[in-house]
Order: C-alpha cells, then structure tokens, then sequence
C-alpha cells in the first residue's frame, strides 16, 4: 500500500474547470464524428463509391441532421411527435432492461458468493455457467417467452428475464475474482478474531470485489439493454424499442431516418445506464485510488 | 502461569518436506516481552503463527492462556500485528480500529468511545475519519496496533511490525510501544530481525537457527525500565547487542570488542 498522504477534494466539491474541459472534449469527439460522418457520405456520393452490394446514397446513409430533426417529426399522419414515441418506447425498454439488470446482478453475485465457498461446485458449475453464453440469445428467447407466458404474469417480464440472462454472467465472473482477490493476511486477521465464514464475507470478502463488481455492472448495464431490446421480438412486445425497430424497419423505404433515429434513442438509453451504474460506483466505492478498477 | 507454552513443537510443511520448526521449548510468563530473532527461514514467524493457531503445529503441545490454542483464538485471547498494517482501505481509521469490537457486538456509542481512548493511545488524534491510504506508513502502523489492543487482548503477537519502516519511525515506534505495553500490562511476542530492536525493547530475546528452524538460545535482558533513548548508548546495551549477535552467529558467549563496535547497526 503506498503511503503518501493524498489530498482528495470532498465528495460532493465541483471542479468545474475539469467539468469544461469534458464538456468541451464530448463536443469536440460528436462534432469530429459529425464531420466524418458527412464527409464520408460526401465523398462516397460524389464519387459513386461502392463497396460491394453498399452505395452511398439518403437511403443507405441519411444526414446526421436530417435523422436528428426526424425525431421532431409526427411519427405518423397527424400524430404524436417521433421522439415522443420514442421516449415511451424508451421508457417500457428501461424498465424491462433496469428489472432485469437487477434479477441479473442479484443471480450473478448469488452464484459469485456460492463458488467462492467451494472448490467443488466451482470446478463443477463454471463450464455450465460459460457454455450458457455461448447459446445464442435468439434461441433462448423465444423459449423464455413460452414458459413464462399465459402464468398471470406481464409480458414485459419474460423480457426482464432474457435480460437478465445476458446480465448476470460478467457479474458472477467478476464477482468471483474479486471475492478471491482478498489480502490472504486480512483473511488471517478475521480468523485471528474467530470470525465466521458470514463475518469474512461481508466485512471482507465483499468490500474487497467491489471494485471487480461494478466493472461488471458496467459491461451487464449495456448488454441488459440489448437483451431487453432483443427479448421483445420473440415476446410480440410493441411497447419498447424493440417494437419499434421492428416498425421502423418495415418503413425503411420511406424514412430511413427514422430507424437511425431510433437507434440514436436506443444508444442513448444504454449510455444513461452505464453512467448511472458510474454514479453508483462513485457513491459506493472507497478505495485507495490504486484499488479502483 | 505461563501465557504461552510450547512443548516439542514440529512443523513441517508437505509430507516429508521442509522442517520449518524443530524441538520448539518455550515458557512465555505474563507481563513479559519476547522477541524471536533469527535469519529469514528460521521459523519465527511460523511459531507465531502457531502461538496464534493460524497454522497447526505437525505435532507438540501448544497452550496459551491456559488453553489450546484454537480455544485460545475463539476467546479471543491475542491481538495480532502485521509487517504490513493489513488495514481495509474501504474503512476509515476509526472503522479499521472497531473492526474486532464489530465481531464481539459491541455497540456504536461503546465503539465510539473505545476508538477514542486507542487514538489517544497511538497517539492519532483527529485522524479517526482519515482513509487508510491518506497516511504514512508509520502512522498506518500504528493504526493496525490500536485495532489490535482494540479487545484488551492479555496477548500481543507482532510479526515484524516495524520491519518495513525507515529507522526514525521505527525507533519512535519502539518507544511508544513500550510505553503501551507497560500502560496496559500485557505479554508480547515480538518477531524481529533487527538484533538492537530486539535487545531495546525485550525482557527476553530468543534466538533462532534455520534449516531446521530451532532455538540456539535465549538471552535475558537484564537493562533497566524504563527504558529510553538512552538506554541505546549505555554500554551493557552493547554487550547484549553482541550476546545475541554471537549466540546467531553460533559463536557461543566469547566477546569480540571489534565486534561491539558494529553491533549497534542491527544484523
């Protein structure tokens, strides 16, 4: 452990000057991004550029502009605005993924804290437990929907629980290396206190993974999203923005920015989930600086 | 009686291995200070590890306290330090401190209070909501030491605390420790390689031989207590310093006056 004295600012001080400069660096990378992308389509549509079966043209590659102003569009003929559809859609896909996250975590560490006691069961369940990874979520899915459905239970939770499928696994994997990442004289210091294997845990063992865990919960907080999103398609669900790509798509023809809007909202929703698991880690997590993951 | 009594003790590591421990004989009595003393591969700090039942002698009898060394352990009869403070750097000084008293239920006022007079006594007032890594290393250990008298355990096992602190700490820290250990009148077995911090601070040093580890002898140490900063020049501290050094070097008790010269230095 490094012994120097470090001056940390208080938890809840603003330094507003680093606040500029990543503000101005966010600005800066979309705006990059931007450029790019409308030169690539520039040049692709003024040389005719094709690579393989892909032309550049308003059908394969809309105007960043026009893909941002179709979300203030009526989504249909004297209807609500695109964006305000979105943001619903948005909303029921947030709350199938947030639900399944949690179901996920909470499986994750669950089964994390139960091999970390044993040898056996790890030697015996981790193989299962990576192979159920390798299935593809699409095979899985429509049979999640088919044994959860017509059990009094919401549609939307069969999707919860796709999710969560695709959430837990990084969690139990991390957790179960952070779990084993305890000093192995703090373990003799708990033992020297007749502490139980429960007293390890918590006051040990626990704190010790959770640098390892919200690294995970980092990697589950935007594959929860896809797997709500993916989940919707077998489920017939038309609320979320899996519905909504699925219609959207059907309307390519005619508007393709509104797909690519759609997928805007879609990224975004997964942004905001990765940093609320960010805020979480910050509020949660006090480790000298050299233990944060 | 004795707080810690060691007959036959054996210690091997892996069937047919390493001897690390051999023929141990060791009497501890209460309000004495014990240092084990001896090259890296002697054994000293797996014979801690034994007094504190964190490992299990291969055979021989162990009993602390009047008691098996395992009972010994769940009663809680020791406090344990470190080389390294080994403090959780997700809690605050004060919540590293009440660690043990979290597991015998006490409660927060008592806990708070308790973590108060420890401050005081290691001398970190103010530092109580001060995290690990914010610091030094001397201070650290200090830390790891009140979280150890936390329980007013009647048994302090010390496994090179200041082994990895430059030698003003060190020699500060020697003080305060002896000014503890007198205020609460507790047995401590101290494990060291530094030859004048074990004749500084001990009533009784233990000398120890690798390969297999064994004791090659024990040195009384006769200087007067209190013991201060001066007690490091006076000259029958010298001649102790040479004791020991000798008794590690297998030389027997002959005196080599060039020898005493050097000898302040620590092996």
């Amino acid at each position: 452990m490094a012994s120097v004295a470090v001056e940390r600012p208080s938890r809840f001080g603003i330094a507003w000057r680093p606040l500029l400069q990543r503000a101005g660096l966010t600005v800066a990378v979309f705006g990059g991004l931007w450029a790019f992308w409308e030169a690539f389509k520039w040049v692709g549509e003024t040389t005719g550029l094709k690579l393989g079966q892909f032309t550049v043209n308003d059908r394969t590659l809309p105007h960043l502009h026009d893909i941002i102003g179709q979300l203030f569009e009526p989504s249909r003929r004297n209807g609500p605005l695109l964006i305000e559809v979105l943001w619903d859609a948005a909303l029921f896909t947030a709350k199938e993924a947030a639900v399944g996250f949690f179901l996920g975590a909470s499986i994750g560490f669950a089964l994390a804290v139960i091999l970390a006691h044993s040898r056996l069961l790890q030697r015996g369940f981790l193989p299962y437990i990576v192979a159920s990874q390798t299935v593809p979520i699409l095979a899985i899915a429509p049979m999640v929907v088919i044994w959860l459905g017509g059990r009094g239970l919401p549609d939307w939770l069969s999707v919860s629980v796709i999710a969560a499928y695709l959430t837990f696994f990084p969690v139990t994997i991390n957790t179960l290396r952070g779990l084993e990442s305890a000093d192995p004289r703090a373990l003799e210091l708990m033992r020297s206190y007749a502490a139980n294997r429960w007293r390890i845990l918590w006051k040990l063992r626990v704190p010790a993974s959770l640098p390892f865990l919200f690294a995970a919960l980092k990697v589950s907080a935007t594959a929860c999203i896809v797997g709500a999103i993916i989940g919707e398609l077998p489920a017939s669900i038309q609320s979320g923005l899996g519905g909504a790509i699925l219609n959207f798509n059907q309307y390519y023809a005619s508007s393709p920015p509104s797909l690519w809007a759609t997928n805007l909202v879609a990224a975004a929703l997964g942004i905001t989930f990765f940093l609320a698991v960010v805020l979480a880690e910050k509020l949660v997590v006090r480790r000298a600086p050299e233990n944060v993951a | 009686m004795s707080v810690v009594s060691l007959k036959d003790v054996h210690k091997e590591f892996g069937k047919g291995g390493v001897i690390a421990l051999q023929g141990i004989e060791l009497e501890i009595g209460e309000r004495e200070f014990v240092s084990l003393i001896g090259p890296s591969g002697c054994g000293k700090s797996t014979l801690l590890r034994i007094v504190g039942d964190l490992i299990q002698p291969t055979s021989g009898k162990v009993v602390v306290n009047g008691k098996s060394a395992r009972q010994a352990r769940e009663d809680r009869d020791y406090g344990i330090v470190f080389q390294d403070a080994v403090l959780f750097d997700w809690r605050t000084v004060a919540k590293n401190i009440s660690l043990p008293l979290e597991m015998l239920g006490w409660d927060r006022r008592r806990r708070g209070e308790r973590v108060k007079e420890l401050l005081r006594l290691v001398e970190l007032d103010g530092f109580e909501s001060h995290h690990p890594w914010q610091l030094s290393g001397g201070m650290q250990q200090r830390v790891s030491i009140a979280r150890a008298l936390s329980f007013s355990p009647p048994l302090l096992l010390m496994d090179e605390p200041f082994g990895a602190l430059d030698e003003m700490t060190r020699e500060r820290l020697n003080i305060e420790l002896l000014r503890i250990w007198d205020a609460l009148g507790s047995t401590i077995v101290f494990v060291t390689h530094s030859i004048s911090e074990a004749v500084f601070l001990s009533t009784r040093v233990v000398v120890m031989s690798p390969r297999p580890g064994q004791i090659t002898g024990v040195v009384d140490i006769d200087l007067p207590q209190p013991r201060t900063a001066e007690t490091r020049e006076q000259p029958r501290f010298f001649e102790l310093v040479a004791d020991v050094r000798h008794r590690l070097r297998g030389l027997g008790d002959e005196l080599d006056e060039t020898e005493l010269i050097v000898a302040e230095e620590g092996l």
